[in-house]
């Protein structure tokens, strides 16, 4: 895929260079090198491969030109291991000197590829990487980070205020046991418990459980609604189990648990399940209309999160780029005046804190079946019923207090209310 | 922790041990009959859901999927053993690896064909429900998933106990130099029980892809889990596959259930002490 | 094998070093990196050459030895800011410590049994490594991993990629040497004797379990220092390094250089590395190439890469016998 992907970028530079007859320059024009790290084999492959395509479906739209820069996207496959992810980056670096690295899957990989960027300089996007500390107790590590996507907590703080608006006294918590899990539960139990409700059970199936068997008969039969977070095989396995069980009451769910990436492999099971999340593809806006069908028509699926995020990251590079008249102006310039610009994305308006992380609309969405964009089949979406604008990684929490308590964890907050 | 609770409890850990009875019974006459460790055992499984896919998307009939995916895997499988292992003789770790090498390159085709996304079998909407019995919700799929491994396991304990065809097949487990020595074509059974083991674990696979999803990452996924059941039961004995997988499902339903802390531990632990007081297994001859 | 057998192969190793020495500093950045990700590796594989082609155990855990040594590199260096100056060498030592330690508690479990019933006992031993590693969040920093701040300084600099692969060739080269007399010894010896007829060693009056445990526990030292350099490679450490899929890669390289050789090990490593990490950046298909040199090696070449000069003598020898024993029978007749 890299060398296809490579000889194809080629093609398409040379042709962008001529047929857009660009406003000359006074100097030639700058090649822009932008490292990409994601998973492109092994069990991640498709969400890599998601990731790959948003970023280059934007590419795609500017036929690789960013205000004058040609783009060279260079990506290398981390196979979502730590390690392999760090030789990568510094392969970009060191050899291919690439301008900026951008990528990144997992938090783990995050946590890899951050120091790399601090001990060689270089620029370093975080589209999907969500890891909470890494634009809060741990930034001050990274000079060179910013983060374009989100933080695992920040769509649970609104969501948990939600809950309470809506009526739940009491809510059982269910999460794939890991830290992605535990921030995103962390997040809406900090919430939830503050407007006044109570998290009265915590279960942490081991990541890659699809047999939640065991778990079901332990649920609290007080609960008003059952609070999740799965991802990938994990999120299609159990909605449908629990509903099977005769559970009747509504499952809400961390923004993994019914993204677009598994949603289509969902049944009507999950009509009515709630989630919260930075984008749906079922946001009714004329940009996002248009984004959607067209990557639906150039890669035959409704577009996740991930894809989405890339698309995005790739958009405000080049808005930062085009703003330098097509150069690139060193990391720590860039860095400054990304985290002053205010954007027009996908998923609505972005800016970023001080903390380098960006302050967004969170959707809280429900599954419905309908028809949208025009397409004739009734199919599962994330229908938007509620929009929390201007949310940052801190909520209502003011940063400074927010980053006094400790990181969202599997004893933190801690289950006062557990029976 | 009511009667209701041990109850479903109980009937959970049985139907997950149905599933794994499934997988590992084809594993358990593989070794016992040919001393082959397959470690692309997980893959005919993830291939058979795969190809049920497949059938599924092309026909729309979940009941084709299963002997159709059950058949395809069941020919790889022979060719498999023909071509790669035969060779080999009786060379354990070189087939350990052997099969290792092939569950890579299947997980790398299986990527490149149905692409990464994660996928979840339909069955016949018949099945999708619960019986409510006594207060108890039980899937009919977990019922459906018992009822599969009962048929299939009283099928080949009659095979083998009744039928000629599964006296030539003890012969041929017990002492395989003999079998020979009285005639028995034992290359001919060997390529018969390997097609038979894939094309159970494919049918683990078709059943099971609606019950745990197909995805990539599922081959490594079942495969220590299967292995732990063969082990435990004993390599070569069809009653020690189906009791291996009754623990492994109890233990590790319970195990989660009551102590959720330790749920990593709950497969494994038990394994290596079992392995450590008796290293053939509760079952196993060597 | 002949004496001067011997030397011929031990001036070969040598001057691959050599030439490995001199060479890689001047190759470009990438290159150095691949390079010492393999040597460092290599030991862990090494280490279970010891067990694999000296006495015959097929592990498939060794993974969770390299794992104790990282991850006790990585905590004293997060937790204690230790390890980070001189004191890197007495990381080492405990990192070798903790390998060893851990083979003493899993040898006791899993070396009573053989061949797949090992395999699979190291293999449970492993996965329980890996689920404590994940598990134990506020110890081993779970799935997050635990980044190193930076590479030690004592004297020199191991921040400078060349350095640090000096550094990791020089150990890794003395490692070699004390595996490679480990194996020449009566006690490798014996070993071997273990491999080839385990009832024939105990009727002689070998203590075949203790025999077999000591080796397991010494690929566990070796095993626990190759964490610790590997934990310095990337700078990070976590779950995925105690994976199942890491012991499965030792055992290929063992098999795909040469198991019993040592040296093949570091062969394997350099070929799997080579096109895991080099050929993944120039073609998509390196996934197929990989499984193919498996499969190809483990059936054509059952003795691995290093056994060609033996297979190509042996025909040799085998064609020069047919060909005496033709004369042979022409001048009887």
């Amino acid at each position: 895929m890299t060398g296809l992907l490579l000889r194809r970028l080629g093609r398409t530079l040379l042709g962008g260079c001529f047929a857009l007859g660009i406003v000359p320059h006074p100097l030639a024009a700058e090649e822009l090198r932008i490292g990409f790290v994601a998973p492109t084999t092994g069990i991640f492959a498709q969400v890599g491969k998601d990731m790959i395509d948003g970023f280059q479906m934007y590419l795609d739209e500017v036929k690789n030109d960013f205000g004058g820069a040609q783009v060279k996207f260079l990506v290398e496959d981390e196979q979502a291991k730590p390690d392999t992810a760090v030789t990568k980056a510094k392969k970009l670096i060191l050899q291919d000197k690439v301008h900026m690295l951008v990528g990144g899957l997992l938090a783990s990989s995050g946590y890899a590829l951050a120091p790399v960027s601090t001990a060689e300089k270089t620029l370093y996007v975080v589209p999907v990487s969500a890891a909470d500390d890494l634009t809060q107790r741990d930034l001050p590590k990274y000079p060179y980070l910013i983060r374009t996507g989100w933080s695992s907590s920040q769509p649970s703080h609104p969501f948990g205020q939600w809950a309470c608006d809506q009526g739940y006294k009491k809510i059982a918590a269910i999460a794939a046991d890991y830290a992605f899990g535990y921030e995103v539960t962390g997040g809406f139990q900090k919430a939830f418990e503050d407007c006044g409700g109570k998290i009265i059970q915590k279960i942490w199936p081991p990541i890659g459980t699809k047999d939640f068997g065991p778990y079901i008969p332990t649920f609290k039969a007080d609960a008003d609604a059952t609070f999740t977070l799965m991802v990938g095989p994990m999120s299609l396995q159990f909605p449908k189990q629990l509903r099977a069980s005769g559970y009747k009451k509504p499952i809400l769910g961390g923004g993994t648990s019914y993204d677009e990436f598994v949603l289509p492999s969902m049944g009507d099971e999950v009509i009515g399940d709630v989630s919260a999340l930075q984008y749906s593809a079922a946001l009714e806006t004329p940009k996002n209309e248009a984004f959607v069908k067209k990557y639906r028509a150039k890669y035959g699926k409704v577009p996740s999160y991930y894809s989405e995020t890339n698309y995005t990251s790739a958009q405000m590079i080049d808005e930062v780029i085009r703003k330098n008249g097509g150069k690139f102006p060193g990391a720590e310039e860039f860095i400054k005046q990304l985290a002053a610009m205010k954007f027009d994305t996908l998923r609505g308006p972005v800016a970023f804190d001080d903390m380098r992380n960006p302050v967004q609309n969170i959707y809280i969405k429900k599954v419905e079946k309908k028809k949208m964009f025009g397409y004739d089949k009734e199919e599962l979406w994330n229908a938007v019923i509620k929009t929390y604008p201007n949310v940052g990684q801190f909520w209502t929490y003011g940063k400074d207090t927010f980053l006094k308590q400790p990181v969202y964890s599997r004893d933190f907050p801690p289950c006062k209310f557990c029976e | 922790m009511d009667t209701r609770f041990w109850l479903i409890q109980t009937f959970n850990g049985v139907s997950y041990g149905a599933l794994l009875f499934l997988v590992g019974s084809g594993l358990s006459l593989i070794f016992g009959v040919m001393r082959i460790v397959n470690l692309a055992h997980g893959s005919y499984f993830l291939l058979g859901g795969y190809v049920a896919l497949s059938v599924i998307w092309a026909t729309g009939s979940w009941l084709l999927a299963l002997p159709v995916a059950a058949m395809a895997v069941a020919v790889l499988g022979l060719v498999m053993e023909r071509v790669f292992l035969r060779p080999l003789g009786f060379d354990p770790l070189r087939q350990v690896l052997l099969t290792v090498g092939f569950a890579f390159l299947l997980q790398q085709a299986a990527l490149d064909i149905w692409s990464g996304n994660n996928f979840d079998i339909s069955p016949p909407a018949a099945l999708t429900r619960s019986v409510v019995l006594g207060g108890l919700y039980l899937p009919l799929y977990r019922v459906f998933m018992i009822a599969v491994a009962l048929a299939i396991g009283l099928a080949l304990w009659l095979t083998m106990e009744k039928t000629r065809l599964g006296a030539t097949i003890r012969a041929t487990v017990d002492d395989a130099q003999m079998a020979r020595g009285v005639g028995i074509d034992t290359s001919f059974i060997s390529m018969l029980i390997f097609a038979l083991g894939a094309f159970l674990a494919a049918l683990g696979g078709v059943i099971g892809g609606a019950f745990l999803g197909i995805y990539p990452g599922l081959d490594f996924e079942m495969l220590p889990i299967v292995f732990a059941v063969v082990i435990i039961g004993g390599m070569g004995s069809l009653g020690g596959a189906a009791i291996g997988a009754l623990l492994v499902g109890l233990a590790d339903n319970f195990g989660k259930a009551l102590f959720p802390e330790v749920s990593y531990f709950t497969l494994y632990a038990p394994m290596a002490l079992i392995l450590a007081v008796k290293p053939t297994g509760l079952f196993g001859r060597e | 094998m002949s004496m001067a057998g011997t030397r011929v192969k031990v001036l070969a190793v040598v001057a691959a070093l050599a030439a490995i020495a001199l060479i890689v500093p001047h190759t470009g950045s990438f290159v150095i990196l691949l390079a010492t990700r393999a040597l460092a590796f290599s030991i862990l594989v090494m280490s279970l050459d010891i067990l694999l082609g000296y006495t015959g155990l097929a592990s498939l855990g060794q993974a969770a030895y390299l794992g104790i040594g990282a991850y006790t590199t990585a905590i004293l260096a997060t937790r204690y800011q230790f390890g980070l100056g001189y004191d890197f060498w007495l990381v080492i030592v405990l990192g070798m410590l903790g390998g060893a330690l851990l083979a003493v508690l899993f040898g006791m479990l899993a070396i009573r049994a053989t061949g797949v019933y090992f395999l699979m006992i190291t293999l449970a031993l492993g996965q329980c490594v890996w689920g404590l590693a994940y598990r134990w969040n506020s110890l081993t920093g779970g799935d997050n991993g635990i980044n190193l701040p930076q590479r030690p300084k004592f004297g020199i600099d191991l921040a400078d990629e060349v350095t640090f692969f000096y550094v990791v060739l020089s150990i890794f080269t003395i490692s070699l040497l004390i595996m490679y007399t480990l194996v020449r010894s009566p006690f490798g010896r014996s070993l071997v004797g273990i491999r080839e007829r385990e009832l024939r060693m105990k009727i002689l009056g070998y203590n075949t379990w203790l025999h077999k445990y000591l080796a397991f526990v010494i690929a566990g030292g070796f095993g626990g220092l190759a964490g610790v350099l590997w934990a310095h490679t990337a700078g990070i450490v976590s779950p995925e390094n105690v994976v199942l899929t890491t012991s499965v890669d030792a055992l290929l390289m063992a098999v795909l250089g040469g198991a019993g050789t040592l040296v093949g090990g570091v062969i394997g490593a350099m070929i799997v590395f080579g096109l895991r990490e080099y050929l993944s950046t120039l073609v998509p298909w390196w996934q197929y190439a990989l499984g193919a040199v498996y499969v190809l090696t483990i059936f054509y070449l059952p003795t691995g890469l290093m056994g060609i000069p033996e297979r190509i003598r042996r025909r040799r020898a085998l064609l020069g016998n047919r060909r005496d024993s033709k004369e042979l029978a022409s001048v009887a007749s």
